[in-house]
């Protein structure tokens, strides 16, 4: 919400500067005219302070209600109704203050019109200012608003870019099949060839894009293979799930990411041969995916293992279904399991 | 002469290709290749290396908490596909370090400066340096790995009770008992969350989970009793910290 230009002190000192300006200069008006000073001063101090409140009504509404461009002759008609209420209460207070004095009343009468036009004028450069303080300070708010939110796309941007990128597995991907090059050239050929089919896969696929289980395993299986080169004997996976559920639909590239975390968090954390598991059913109207993988529940605590993989494919399954329930995890002995759920439509 | 080199990587294609560099090096002899950081530990001892190829990523222990395990260690050079604080650490401290895939021509100038700088003091100290500066890194900032006879094992920070000085290593006191580690006091004073941590006396850091109550002790002293009834000094400049940071 935008401040009120009375809330800023510069504002207020140089508004009730102008004012005093304005009160003296009506009172030395009205003896010029010929009025006794005490005449002089009661009347430009009601005239007067009955135009500031106008003047603070009137900052206040802008603060809350800003016309549109094209209905700025709304501003008009406020003005004039605002000035017409001024002089009408001025002139019943002066009235009855000065019921006796008819050579006021009449100087009043005659004045009337040339008040009546300061004041309308005077209003309409308070409103003239107001609208365009506001309007500045809109249109800085939309700045750095702009700036947050682009920010923020670009950051996300980065980070996606760096996910699809995987450097760590990508560059002893490469070690692999540098070493596999001069021992085992056939190998180091195939090698590069699923290495080139996931990063495709990886490019290739939208983040809102939806695929059948048959293909988001056929992609995850490269990718298993590849770390299966890496890591030689100390990974073995095992895949179960039944074919009827191969037309099951999810969302691209989900598995991937939870799979990598169940093969790092198994490797890492025990030096022994590891075996890691997926398993997809379906269950009422959900596709369930369950992967486990071994853990030491001595030196890790489970909270480690929910890492920052997880965290994406909890954030993905939010945005798409507005549930936070469809990613759950549970250690048990020395094994961790991570459940999905995909609600088919 | 020749020299003993020990490769340490958790990928075997990774071991394969060390090996194959080294063939060139007819003056050296791969004594062991180890797949991760406690047969390191083992083949160190036993074989008293002039070089190991250290891999960073490992399981359990990563390549520096293996180093912190080792009095005296040997010569090393660090091989990573990639992993930024730890080369981030490289550069600070001007330490090469090889960047999987790296060719033989990169191997050879690795090597070449390894004879260079042998039984030189400065890479010793610079390596030294080098693990102080990584300690304060997660996930080491987490744990700590300690050596015990034969055995290695990794402690949670939170699961320490207390760290007590004790000459030239530090005491780490966990339910099971206390650990030694080669560190210094101060050293933990930096690494452990001060949040979680207060250096209470000279020689001793206490984990506030672990208090109960802080009773007087002597005059101007206080002492701190721990869910298992262990009691920990509190000098006169201790307490006020412990009291500031558990809002008393």
């Amino acid at each position: 919400m935008a401040t009120s230009p009375l809330s800023v002190k510069r504002f207020r000192i140089i508004f009730g500067f102008s004012w005093l300006i304005i009160i003296i200069d009506h009172i030395f008006l009205l003896r010029w005219f010929g009025l006794s000073w005490q005449t002089a001063i009661i009347d430009s101090a009601i005239n007067d302070v009955l135009l500031i409140l106008a003047c603070m009504l009137v900052i206040m509404m802008l603060h809350y209600y800003l016309p549109q461009k094209e209905k700025y002759f709304h501003l008009f008609t406020w003005c004039i109704l605002i000035t017409v209420i001024v002089i009408l209460v001025t002139k019943v207070i002066l009235k009855n203050i000065f019921a006796n004095d008819d050579e006021y009343i009449i100087f009043f009468n005659r004045s009337i019109w040339i008040r009546s036009s300061f004041d309308f004028l005077l209003l309409g450069c308070i409103i003239l200012i107001s609208v365009i303080w506001y309007n500045w300070q809109e249109q800085n708010e939309q700045e750095v608003r702009k700036q947050d939110a682009e920010k923020l796309s670009k950051e996300a941007e980065l980070f996606k870019l760096r996910q699809q990128l995987q450097p760590h597995f990508l560059f002893n991907s490469l070690n692999s099949i540098n070493a596999l090059i001069g021992s085992r050239p056939e190998e180091a050929r195939k090698m590069v060839q699923q290495l080139s089919d996931f990063l495709r896969g990886t490019i290739k696929k939208e983040e809102h894009q939806w695929v059948t289980l048959k293909e988001e395993l056929q992609y995850l299986q490269l990718y298993l293979d590849i770390e299966k080169v890496r890591f030689g004997h100390r990974l073995s996976t095992v895949i179960g799930y039944d074919a009827a559920l191969d037309e099951l639909k999810l969302p691209a590239l989900l598995l991937q990411p939870v799979m990598e975390n169940a093969i790092k968090f198994g490797l890492y954390d025990t030096v022994d041969e590891i075996e890691i598991s997926l398993k997809a059913l379906k269950e009422e109207n959900n596709l369930v995916i369950t992967v486990t993988n071994p853990f030491d529940p001595e030196t890790s605590t489970p909270r480690q293992g929910t890492g920052f993989g997880l965290q994406s494919v909890q954030r993905r399954l939010y945005l798409l279904f507005a549930r936070n329930d469809l990613v759950s995890t549970e250690a048990k002995e020395n094994i961790f399991t991570t459940t999905i759920k995909i609600p088919q439509a | 002469m020749s020299s003993k080199v020990i490769i340490i990587d958790d990928e075997p294609l990774a071991r394969s290709i060390v090996i194959e560099y080294i063939q060139n090096f007819p003056d050296l002899v791969v004594s062991q290749v180890c797949s991760n950081g406690y047969e390191g530990v083992k083949a160190i001892q036993q074989y008293k290396p002039d070089l190991i190829i250290l891999d960073i990523q490992m399981p359990k222990i990563n390549g520096f908490e293996m180093l912190e395990l080792i009095e005296n260690p040997p010569a090393v050079i660090f091989a990573t596909a990639f992993d930024e604080y730890a080369i981030k650490a490289f550069e600070a401290h001007a330490i090469d370090y090889l960047l999987k895939p790296f060719n033989q021509d990169r191997f050879e100038k690795a090597i070449k400066k390894w004879r260079e700088q042998k039984n030189s003091s400065a890479v010793e100290k610079q390596t030294k340096q080098l693990l102080d500066d990584v300690a304060l890194t997660a996930p080491q900032n987490q744990r700590i790995v300690i050596k015990d006879g034969s055995k290695i094992k990794i402690i949670p920070i939170q699961d320490v009770f207390y760290l007590e000085a004790a000459d030239d290593f530090v005491k780490v006191f966990t339910k099971e008992g206390y650990f030694l580690k080669n560190k210094t006091m101060s050293h933990f004073e930096q690494v452990l969350d001060p949040s979680q941590f207060v250096r209470s006396h000279r020689s001793y850091i206490v984990n506030l989970q672990q208090i109960t109550r802080i009773d007087p002790y002597e005059k101007d002293n206080h002492v701190a009793i721990l869910r298992s009834g262990a009691k920990v000094p509190v000098s006169r400049t201790g307490y006020p910290k412990l009291k500031s940071i558990l809002g008393l």
